[in-house]
């Protein structure tokens, strides 16, 4: 039940540590960007359902976000990346 | 058949052989005027009040899986209109006043019992918001009376008013709220609505909505094509998945809530009681089991169950709250899925597309709704304008800056 997240700096940890920011997956416009884009980055959400990509923040660890992928009906686990880098990662595409 | 002292009489005499069912298992017709999407307590009521109210008989509910069998069968049961803000506060008192009214409007009984209720606060901070809150209710012409730690003491003596960190100062105490039996309050919709010709489908899982020219012409499901000229959504806790058939951009996040209730006790806790300093709430069954449950499990999830943790920390607060809690032992615990929307408040409106009906977003505060919910909705299929109690509760508010967030926390659906 997504009761225990591998961080990768801290290696396995019970979800006690960590707090939840939300969904991953909208990515922040320019400081200029039309209304319309900032409307859709603060407020409207894919929801779907399965496969699902979540900010975690490690408070009681290393204190980094991390980017938790799951699934969210069977709550396994398919990776754990420190945020910096999935947003480098995502960057690069 | 109507409900009555004499009619059970009547029945026993008879051997009880003569009830009927309490609604038809009809087969789907090929085309309605309205249909619903969800029959739980939002859309049975709003089918009841289509009826009812507004005379639109040729409506069909579609069901995926057993009328109520979603979060009106899994809530913890409570109704109050204690709200602060005005986008709010008229729409849950309008609810309030339906409930009081419901058992005798729709002949069914659904133990809706005001044993009132108690909002605990343990910081001058908090008595100061809940004294406002209490304030703004009464300026909206609901009762509120903030009681001191004696009064309190008097009504729920065995909670932990000298707790070390969270001492109880007082309540702002709303004494019409209480209650509600929840499954009845689905077969009673449910039955009414089809005493009046809703045709209620159930196992039929819609898989798809079809449009032609810019407006839906009727919805695929597990048991075939079926038409309409209108086509209503609630949907609670799948609202994403169904709007996404028809291209809808919403403003939800999905998330399990969990409840539980306690082996049947001898009556000790005679109102609902919220905890100040958690989210911990309780109230008693008339069957003698405590109800409760405290937040939502905070990660995205579809599943209609949740983590251990949360389970922990619902017990925890407890406790905390009620020492001899300890002593008793929880029977069942479960969990369903809410429309968390970004700013706490749901969506009564209409969509992009003409003939489409939006109800969702009520996260974890939709059951004492459902009476102003159905009500409202079932205004605005019929008549195309939206209900004066829901007139905030519009899609585009957020485009719009008039985001209704009573908890004052921000587009973070988790936290409210």
């Amino acid at each position: 039940m997504a009761s225990l997240i591998t961080c990768p700096h801290c290696g396995t940890r019970p979800k006690e540590e960590f707090s939840i920011r939300g969904a991953a997956a909208p990515k922040r416009p320019s400081p200029t960007a039309k209304d319309e884009a900032w409307h859709r980055y603060v407020y409207v959400r894919d929801n779907p359902k399965g496969r699902y990509q979540e900010y975690w923040h490690h408070v009681a660890g290393c204190r980094r976000f991390l980017v938790v992928e799951r699934d969210n009906l069977t709550h396994e686990v398919f990776g754990v990346t420190d945020a910096a880098e999935f947003e480098r990662a995502g960057a690069a595409e | 058949m109507r409900y009555s002292a004499y009619s059970i009489f009547k029945e026993a005499l008879s051997g009880n052989r003569m009830w009927k069912p309490a609604w038809r298992e009809p087969q789907p017709k090929p085309h309605y005027d309205v249909i619903i999407v969800g029959g739980g307590g939002h859309g049975l009521a709003t089918a009841y009040y289509l009826a009812k109210e507004f005379g639109i008989t040729n409506v069909a509910v579609l069901e995926k899986g057993y009328l109520g069998s979603g979060n009106v069968g899994r809530n913890t049961t409570i109704i109050r209109s204690n709200y602060l803000l005005e986008g709010n506060n008229p729409f849950y008192e309008f609810s309030l006043k339906l409930w009081e009214g419901l058992e005798r409007d729709f002949n069914y009984n659904a133990m809706v019992s005001q044993r009132g209720m108690l909002n605990l606060f343990h910081s001058d901070g908090q008595r100061d918001a809940y004294a406002r809150k209490g304030n703004g209710m009464r300026i909206h012409g609901v009762d509120a009376e903030l009681l001191d730690r004696e009064q309190v003491r008097r009504k729920a003596p065995y909670l932990n008013f000298d707790h070390a960190r969270f001492p109880i100062m007082g309540a702002l105490y709303q004494k019409r709220a209480g209650t509600v039996r929840h499954d009845a309050v689905a077969w009673g919709y449910g039955r009414g609505a089809d005493a009046r010709g809703v045709d209620l489908i159930q196992h039929c899982e819609v898989t798809g909505i079809r449009r032609e020219n810019g407006l839906v012409t009727g919805v695929e499901t597990t048991r075939g094509f079926i038409g309409c000229n209108k086509l209503a959504l609630a949907a609670a806790g799948n609202t994403t998945t169904v709007g996404r058939m028809a291209d809808l951009e919403l403003p939800i996040e999905t998330h399990v809530l969990q409840a539980f209730v306690s082996e049947g006790l001898k009556p000790v806790v005679d109102h609902v009681i919220t905890y100040g300093a958690g989210h911990f709430y309780i109230s008693q069954s008339d069957k003698g089991g405590l109800v409760f449950g405290a937040e939502i499990d905070f990660y995205s999830s579809y599943a209609q169950r949740g983590n251990l943790q949360t389970v922990e920390h619902t017990m925890e607060e407890g406790v905390s709250l009620i020492p001899g809690l300890s002593r008793a032992k929880v029977l069942r615990s479960w969990g369903g899925v809410m429309d968390m929307s970004m700013d706490g408040s749901p969506i009564i409106d209409r969509t992009p597309i003409d003939n489409l009906y939006l109800n969702c977003g009520w996260c974890y505060g939709g059951f004492k709704a459902t009476p102003a919910s159905g009500f409202c909705f079932a205004h605005l299929i019929a008549k195309n304008e939206t209900h004066h109690v829901s007139r905030f509760m519009r899609l585009d508010r957020f485009e719009r800056g008039y985001t209704i967030d009573e908890a004052g926390r921000g587009p973070q659906p988790n936290l409210h």
